[in-house]
Formats: structure tokens, sequence, C-alpha cells
């Protein structure tokens, strides 16, 4: 009865313990400010849960407007340049007004801009003089690296360079983390970077004033639903206390902390709190092996439920299927076509229906987990030969109690063999349902990745791995117990 | 109590039971017999419904086959096959019984049916313990016939039950099946393709060639008075080596 409870606790995710659920894009930025605002919240008496790195924008919109979260950070730029792309927003009180119709506040900025900007090494642009993008242009000289998506993009390079007119040749693309190294070591002189990045800092980067206002402004904000005003008054207002407050240079720096220096967020907000509002934040940093058991309990989880619902619908489903031709055609179609579903499109498909976290997580793998064990019933079955089939027949017995004592036993070899290939699948896709929040050695293989931290990765890929190895050995004890004893002979003539 | 009106059964294009009208003698056996494709298994699949006519009616004691009431009928038919008929994950004992524990009898009248069969197709009781892969193919067969004759069945339906053995085990099975065709009383169908078999077992012997029954008698009857010259050639085909390899001996 505990555990029954615990499990609808986590299936609604932790939404009923606190008030306020507070949601986060899966990049260090956005971490850190969700975990400011509900440290904040937490100070201030309003209970508040951090769901951590749910996955892209699509994702926390689709979130917020569900009202699976209530509160996230987000960049007016991300709102006109893509989320609202399709209305008309001339001014900021047009996109105010727009989001209030979708039932959707928005904070003032919280005090930077994250948008693209050029960078130069600043000795270098000290001594050429340069302050502005415009200054470019006395320099046509300068090697410019620009990465790939923003020399191709139609509002990238070539608009720029129209807009300032400017006259440079030596344009290379590269990626971003090339970019960087190279402009440090003296092979490059100018940059593109978004004004925030912690590399700014760390290699001694300056970044040119967007003069001609080329740049469309990506102010960072909180949006939040407007129905928190009702249900949670008291939040909105601690909201407010944040507008203003960050500055570039802080959010550089602590960027920099998180990435380069490998403090966790929440160490690097409640700093921030403390520092810059004398507010005490509640860190909890989970040690490692409260980590490990936590995330090993979310996948098992995920795993178990999913195989035994999937085990519990895919074995009628084979059984249906072996009975006819034709039905086998459209189950093990419909089951295959789920199969091509790439994972990351199935559980995006799955969020407007059962929302972020455990629930949809728990859907995919189910889903996958279906062709396998269709698969391997309809051909334990199908293959069984006909004289044995037609002896239980002619026996007289009916076909339930065929199934049962005569068909299903003979099958179970490949019944099993389909199970436990789910099941290994499983495990290994159950890592995806980090993308949208439902934890599972997923999550620190993500945060290690975002974070360029080996450690972490391996905190999340050896487990995975190894319970991929308990698994397998899990079924060979059951198989051959479970297979009778009469399919393991060979044939003695 | 078996009987076929004008039943026909096609496989695509092919005429496999093409308007056959039998009635199968009670208490006595008759024997299935042509070459191979002229429809004799086809036949006996109609008898125990894995094959539904296209046309016609097979009864059994004047009930006419159908989805309803074959499980009931069939619990009344015993079916022995060529091999492979065993259930590979039962050992011969479950094989055979089967059917009885599922149908509620008690373990007295179970273990002392299951001892009398035994005796009957002289299987030994540690045999009965084995897995049908364990058991040879003459044991094999003797266990189908324990399972066929389980429940005391008036009809006994066998296709070609002696054809995967090597010739002195089949020998010694067809002593073992005639004893207990004459001892039991059954009303028995047997397929064969082998002349000297049917001769062995049966008072009446049924000819069939391409869906069609050609002539039923004795063997003397088909040797003396064929229908038709396809009577005299399958005979001959079938008797002559035999007579010319009898007289090069004496």
């Amino acid at each position: 009865m505990k555990a029954w409870a615990w499990l609808l606790s986590l299936l609604s995710a932790g939404a009923l313990a606190a008030p306020v659920q507070v949601g986060s894009k899966k990049f260090t930025e956005g971490v850190i400010l969700a975990e400011i605002t509900t440290q904040l919240l937490e100070a201030k008496g309003v209970g508040a849960t951090h769901r951590r790195e749910l996955g892209g924008s699509r994702v926390l919109w689709s979130a917020l407007l569900s009202g699976e979260i209530d509160v996230y950070p987000e960049y007016t730029g991300t709102l006109t340049q893509e989320i609202l792309a399709n209305a008309a927003l001339p001014s900021a009180e047009a996109l105010v007004a727009r989001l209030e119709s979708l039932g959707v506040g928005m904070t003032a900025s919280l005090g930077f801009d994250d948008s693209y900007v050029l960078g130069m090494r600043s000795t270098q642009a000290r001594e050429l003089g340069i302050r502005r993008i415009s200054d470019l242009g006395h320099f046509p000289d300068l090697r410019l690296g620009l990465s790939n998506e923003f020399l191709e993009r139609a509002d990238g390079w070539p608009s720029l360079r129209a807009h300032y007119s400017l006259p440079h040749t030596r344009v290379r693309g590269m990626d971003h983390d090339i970019s960087y190294r190279a402009i440090a070591g003296g092979k490059l002189d100018v940059i593109d970077l978004y004004s925030t990045d912690a590399e700014i800092s760390q290699f001694g980067l300056f970044t040119l004033a967007d003069d001609r206002n080329f740049f469309p402004r990506y102010d960072a904000v909180l949006l939040y639903r407007l129905d928190l005003r009702q249900r949670v008054p008291e939040a909105v207002p601690v909201f407010g206390q944040l507008q203003g407050r960050i500055s570039v240079q802080q959010m550089i720096k602590m960027n920099a902390a998180a990435r380069i220096e490998r403090k966790p967020e929440g160490e690097v907000a409640g700093g921030f709190l403390r520092g810059e509002l004398g507010v005490q934040g509640s860190v909890s940093i989970a040690s490692r092996g409260e980590r490990l058991w936590r995330t090993t309990v979310d996948h098992l989880l995920l795993v178990v439920l999913s195989l035994g619902a999937a085990i519990a619908v895919a074995v009628p489903l084979g059984v249906v299927a072996a009975c006819r031709d034709d039905r086998a055609r459209i189950i093990i179609g419909i089951a295959s076509t789920i199969q091509t579903i790439p994972a990351l499109a199935l559980l995006v498909f799955l969020i407007p229906l059962l929302g972020i976290g455990f629930a949809p997580a728990l859907a995919a793998l189910f889903l996958y987990s279906l062709l396998p064990i269709v698969r391997n019933t309809h051909s334990g079955l199908h293959d069984i030969a006909a004289p044995i089939r037609e002896s239980a027949v002619v026996l007289g017995l009916p076909s339930m109690e065929r199934l049962r004592r005569i068909e299903l036993p003979l099958a179970m070899r490949s019944i099993l063999a389909g199970i436990k290939t789910a099941a290994v699948i499983n495990v290994g896709t159950a890592t995806l349902g980090a993308l949208i929040g439902a934890g599972g050695y997923g999550q620190p293989i993500l945060s290690g990745i975002r974070r360029d931290d080996f450690g972490l990765i391996l905190e999340g890929a050896v487990p995975a791995a190894l319970l991929a190895l308990a698994v397998q050995g899990l079924f060979d004890v059951l198989e051959r117990r479970a297979v009778p004893r009469g399919l393991r002979f060979r044939a003695v003539q | 109590m078996l009987s076929f009106t004008d039943v026909g059964r096609r496989f695509g294009a092919v005429n496999a039971v093409d308007g056959i009208t039998l009635e199968v003698a009670p208490g006595a056996t008759t024997v299935l017999i042509g070459p191979s494709g002229c429809g004799k298994s086809t036949l006996l699949r109609l008898a125990t419904g894995l094959e539904i006519p296209d046309r016609g009616t097979v009864s059994f004691h004047q009930e006419s086959l159908d989805a309803e009431n074959l499980p009931r009928l069939r619990q009344r038919m015993g079916y022995v096959i060529q091999d492979g008929g065993l259930f590979p994950h039962l050992t011969a004992a479950e094989n055979v019984t089967l059917m009885a524990g599922y149908l509620g009898w008690d373990a007295a009248r179970i273990a002392a049916r299951q001892a009398l069969l035994a005796d009957l197709v002289q299987l030994q009781p540690d045999q009965l313990d084995r897995y049908p892969l364990e058991l040879s193919g003459g044991q094999q067969q003797r266990v189908c016939l324990m399972r066929a004759l389980m429940l005391d069945p008036e009809l006994l339906l066998l296709d070609e039950p002696l054809g995967a053995l090597d010739p002195l085990i089949r020998a010694d099975l067809q002593n073992v099946l005639r004893g207990i065709f004459t001892t039991l009383g059954k009303t028995v169908l047997l397929v064969t393709h082998d002349l000297a078999e049917a001769a062995c077992f049966a008072g009446r012997i049924v000819l069939m060639r391409a869906g069609r029954i050609v002539q039923q008698g004795t063997l003397r009857e088909l040797l003396e008075r064929p229908a038709e010259p396809f009577v005299e050639q399958f005979v001959k085909a079938q008797w002559e080596p035999l007579r010319v390899l009898a007289e090069s001996f004496t």
C-alpha cells in the first residue's frame, strides 16, 4: 500500500509535493536560472520543485501551456523568432499581449541579454581601438571564424554583412568549440558567440557592441502561468524580485563556475542569492551514493513497469496474431511502425497526451517493447509443428486449454527470447527518458555531456551497462527454469 | 457409425476428395489404400474434423460433424499419425493421460487405465517417464497409440501409423496393432500405401485413386475380380515383387 502511494507520487512526478513547479531547458544557463528561482521561492516560504533539464524550448513551452510546470526561464528572442514566429509582434507590448491571451505572464528582463554577438581578444580590440561592430569596417584584413549555423542562416552572416557593409573576405565556418581555441591561439581575430558564454571570461574575450541593432534581443525573462496569481499569489511577486538583478558579467561568471569549474548549478545559484540578494538559498546537493540510488530506482521502475505492461499486452496480441495470418500482418505491421519512430520524436509526440516526466517515458518504453514480444510470441506459436498442433485438436482439448497446456509451453523459449530482447533494449532506451525529465541513468549522462564531466557520464553509463548485463543473466536463468525439460534434449536417435 | 455421404474437398485446383460415399463398418477394420495423393489421408482428416468438406457430409453416430459437436465427438475418437504427434514438453505418461486429467478422472482410474494400455502396447513403466525425444521411433508410436486409446474411444483413426519405422520394428508393431484391433473390437479406419500391411489388418480394403473410390472388398476380391485395369496394376505393382522374390528362393 505504501509502495503504491509512492508509485502514484512518482507518476505524478512530485506534482502534488510543491505548489510551484519550476522547469528548465537542458543547458547550463537555463538550469542555473531555474535553480535561482526555485531557491528564492523556497527561501520566501513558497514551496517549489525544480524539474531539471526537461528538453528544448518547444518541450518547456508546451509543458507550461499544459500546466505541467508553472514557470521557466526563457529569452524574448526565442519567443519572437521561434515559438511565436508566426504571429507578427512588432513591439514588446504586442509580445506581452499575445502571451497574456495564451494565459502566460512574463517578467521584465532579469538584467541581461543572451544574444549572438561578435567577440575579439581584448588585447587586440584595445590595440586596434575596436569597440563596436561598425568599427570592423576599417579593418578588412581581419580573419573571421563563424559557427556554421550562423554562417548559413539568412538572418545570420549574409544579413549582418549587408547591415554593417562589412568588407571581410577571410571568413571561415567552424565548430564553436574550435573557434574559441583558434581565437585564443591567435589563429582568428573575430568569432561569433553568445553574450553570456563562460568562455568569454576564460579566454579574455571582448564583445563588440551591436551599435546598429542588427541582432534581435534575447532578454532573459521568466515565463509563468497567469493562473498562478490565483493559485499561489505569493509566488509572482518573488519572480519580480529577480527583475534586473542579473548582469551579463554575473551570468558569465556563473556559467563559468558551472561549466569550467564544474560546480553543481545549485551551489552556483546559492552563491548568487547570498551575494546579490542576501538570501540564504536552500542548496541540497545529493551525494554520489544518493544520486545513484535515486537514478537506479527511477530506471528500474521505468524498465520493470513498461516491460510488465508490454508483456501483459504483447503476449495476447501475439496469440491473436498466431491465430490468423491477416491479423498477424496488421498487428506486426503496427508494432513495426512504432519501432521505426525515433525515440525523441515519440517522446515529444507523447508530451501533449501525457505531459512530461515519468508517464510519457513509460509509455514510450512500453510501445518499443511491444514488437519483439509480439513477434516472438507469434513466431513461437506459428512454428509449432502441424502434427503436434493437430494432435492437440483431435484429442478434443478446447482452444484455451490447448494454448495453456500445449502451445504456450512449446513457444516459451521464443517468447522468453522476445522478452529478453525487449528488456535489454528497454534498459538502454530508458536513458533517453531523461530528455523529458523522467530521471534514470540518462540524467547523469545528459548532465555529464552538458557539463563536459566524464565522471558524471560514467555515473549513468556504467550502471546502465551493468543493468543490461544483469537483465541478460536473469533471463538466462529464467529460460533454464521456464523452458520445459522435454525441449532441452537433443534427439537420441 | 462413421459415414461419408458424397463428400468433396478441394485444395485450389486439386480435388483431393471428389464425391466419396462410404460407410465404415462398426467393430471392424477398414483400410484406405492407394497411391500418394489419392486423397486417403484427406478422407481420414475429414473424419477428425481437421478438414471441413466443401460438399457432402461426414457423420458420426448419425450426427453431422460441425464446430459445435466436434470437441465432444473427438473424445470418442482416437487419432494416430505417422510421426511427430507427441507433445515434446510432456513425458510419455503425461502425453497419454493429458485428456483424462483434463476431464477430471481420478488418479486411481488414470493409473489403472495407463497400466492396462502399457501392457497392451508392450511398454515398460520406466519408459513412460521419459520425454518423447528420449524414446525410439517405435516406442513413440506405442505411446501415440496409448494416448489414442486412453479414453477408450469407439473409433480409431490411424494415418500411416507405421510409415516411419524400420522393417523389424514395423513387423513387431503390426502384430501389436492387429492384436489390439481384434481383442478390443474397435471400429478402425487405417490409411496405408502398403498392400501387405493392408492385408495384414483388414477385412475390408478400400482402394482409392484421384479422390474417388475405385473398388472396395477383401484382398481376395481385389486380386480375383478387379473392377478396372487400375486395380490390377496397383495390386500387381505391390504383389509381383514379393511373389518373384518368394519364387526365387524355392
